[in-house]
């Protein structure tokens, strides 16, 4: 770490999107008072992280990268377990309902480590809920999950900041942070390098027009009109008598791009106007890409 | 403290569930002392100058020593498969007493130890050991035995919680087995080299050894040996002592830490 300054508001999820070795995780043991800082401050639900940690546990949920419920127990005595030290009046109640909403009922009496992964994620998650947390840390939730269990972990989610747990998630799917986050804050060496919502993340890269011209000679032509209308340098690809250019106007559609080419005579083949992914905005913005699987942090 | 004693209760009932679930491992620690027994005892027993019945009474609390010992093992494996598998992380996350944890699985671990007493004691008395000692010496034994093992369970859980990985901790337990084979547990002391005798003499499991014989009427006291096999109730309550205050509050502090 760095110096990773970060605000959530409250009931939002805050997206944490850094390529491998950021520091996402380092962050979210911080934060869940598993590793004590060496300096800096940190406030969680408006308790001070060194100096009442205690306070914090009482409102947090963590569910991390790896299972961390006891395999050993059945999926029912874990939730027990955690709501009795939770100190909750009716342990096995809350359990219970838990159980019934992940779809673990039928499974409860198992030992854990019977369970598909699926299943241990949502068991991982519900064993977070257990007290309903004010803050909700995910790191990586829906990592090497099937696209079903994935749904049903957003789901959850949705549901919980509709009733106003803030979320703080880590995530290497570029979609998750799409679909679930209010901001998203990119990481990249221990601090954060851009913070906004989704779409301001991505007006900030641009949409990129590509032209798909005849032959290679029409390429001054197109990248001219290019030029004109984005403001930018054009790419060129001469292989495939393509030219590429970002823009960030987003009045330009591609109507109008084609028509302008076309009234300058270009031999127009192929034209896509393509507004940016998260990858895009996170290759753009942070040094790596997201896709190596070493975990440093 | 409160606290402490609730999180606890709930985290030794959580060792107890563990047990009942997966029994396996309960069954091999509790019958090896048990297959050590017939084994030493009829194979070993015909080889050594004393005769059968008396190697085998004479290996009855050497066995009782040395499965105290284990303490090590078990403590060490299950600590350091909770720190890998995430376990540890989801309690630390808890508003749970700090000192519950590596607690509830020490207290967890004596229920155990206590249980295990009773079929290995019943083989024993099939095979020909006697206890000849009084209702108080019975108590005596039964305490200094649990002190040891909860002592040897705290080493254990410090050596988990630091181990590398589960594999590690794997390994270095069964090195731990070596340990009562370099004690009187399964052979007398006296015809040892003089640094091996020393050396055998100063483990801790000999004292205990020596304290359960003793106690139990097998064989006294030896007059010429180290200070904790001559004084050996003294012994072992102070290497008990020594091994919980140097682990205990590093394993605490360990667990607390992350």
């Amino acid at each position: 770490m760095r110096g990773l300054d970060l605000a959530v508001a409250e009931g939002t999820v805050c997206g944490l999107l850094g390529p491998n070795g950021a520091g996402k995780t380092t962050a979210v043991r911080l934060l869940t008072t598993l590793l004590r800082p060496d300096g800096g401050s940190a406030r969680v639900a408006g308790y001070d992280l060194v100096r009442e940690p205690a306070r914090i546990r009482r409102r947090i949920g963590v569910t991390g990268q790896d299972s961390s419920v006891d395999g050993d127990l059945t999926g029912r005595q874990n939730l027990s377990l955690f709501a009795r030290l939770h100190r909750l009046r009716d342990p096995g109640g809350r359990g219970a309902e838990l159980l019934e909403r992940f779809g673990l009922t039928e499974a409860a009496d198992r030992p854990v480590s019977t369970y598909s992964g699926g299943m241990r994620r949502r068991l991982d998650l519900a064993a977070s809920l257990v007290r309903r947390p004010e803050i909700l840390f995910l790191d990586e939730p829906t990592t090497g999950l099937d696209p079903a269990s994935r749904n049903q972990i957003w789901d959850a989610v949705r549901e919980l900041t509709a009733q106003g747990t803030t979320v703080l998630l880590t995530t290497q799917y570029l979609e998750e942070a799409d679909q679930l986050a209010d901001d998203i804050a990119l990481v990249d060496r221990g601090r954060v390098a851009h913070t906004g919502a989704p779409r301001e993340l991505k007006a900030l890269i641009g949409s990129e027009a590509e032209v798909v011209v005849a032959h290679a000679d029409a390429l001054p032509g197109a990248a001219a009109v290019l030029d004109r209308l984005t403001g930018s340098a054009p790419a060129f690809d001469h292989d495939r008598a393509a030219v590429r250019a970002v823009t960030r106007d987003t009045t330009l559609t591609l109507p109008r791009l084609v028509r302008e080419l076309d009234a300058a005579g270009v031999p127009l083949l192929d034209a896509s106007l393509r507004p940016p992914t998260l990858n895009d905005v996170f290759l753009r913005l942070t040094a790596g890409p997201l896709d190596d699987k070493e975990h440093a942090a | 403290m409160s606290t402490l004693a609730y999180d606890g209760t709930a985290l030794l009932g959580r060792q107890l569930r563990r047990i009942r679930n997966n029994p396996g491992l309960l069954i091999l620690t509790q019958t090896t002392p048990i297959t050590m027994l017939l084994f030493f005892g009829y194979v070993f027993g015909s080889a050594v100058a004393m005769p059968g019945t008396e190697y085998r009474a004479f290996l009855v609390p050497g066995l009782l020593a040395a499965t105290a010992s284990g303490g090590i093992m078990t403590g060490m494996f299950q600590a350091a498969q909770d720190t890998h598998r995430g376990v540890t992380d989801r309690l630390r996350t808890l508003p749970v007493s700090r000192a519950a944890v590596p607690l509830g699985q020490a207290a967890a671990d004596l229920v155990v130890t206590a249980a295990g007493l009773i079929p290995f004691l019943l083989v024993a008395l099939a095979v020909g050991w006697r206890f000849e000692g009084t209702a108080l010496d019975a108590l005596a034994a039964l305490t200094l035995l649990l002190l040891f093992r909860l002592a040897c369970t705290w080493v254990g859980i410090l050596l988990g919680l630091a181990s590398r990985n589960e594999e590690a901790a794997g390994q270095l337990g069964s090195v731990t087995f070596v340990l009562p084979l370099l004690s009187s547990a399964y052979i007398p002391t006296e015809n040892l080299t003089g640094w091996l005798r020393a050396l055998a003499e100063w483990n801790p499991i000999s004292a205990l050894t020596t304290a359960l014989r003793d106690l139990s009427g097998t064989a006294p006291v030896p007059t010429d040996a180290a200070w904790p096999v001559t004084h050996p109730v003294a012994g072992t309550l102070v290497w008990s002592a020594v091994l919980v205050a140097l682990t205990a509050p590093l394993a605490i502090r360990r667990y607390t830490r992350g």
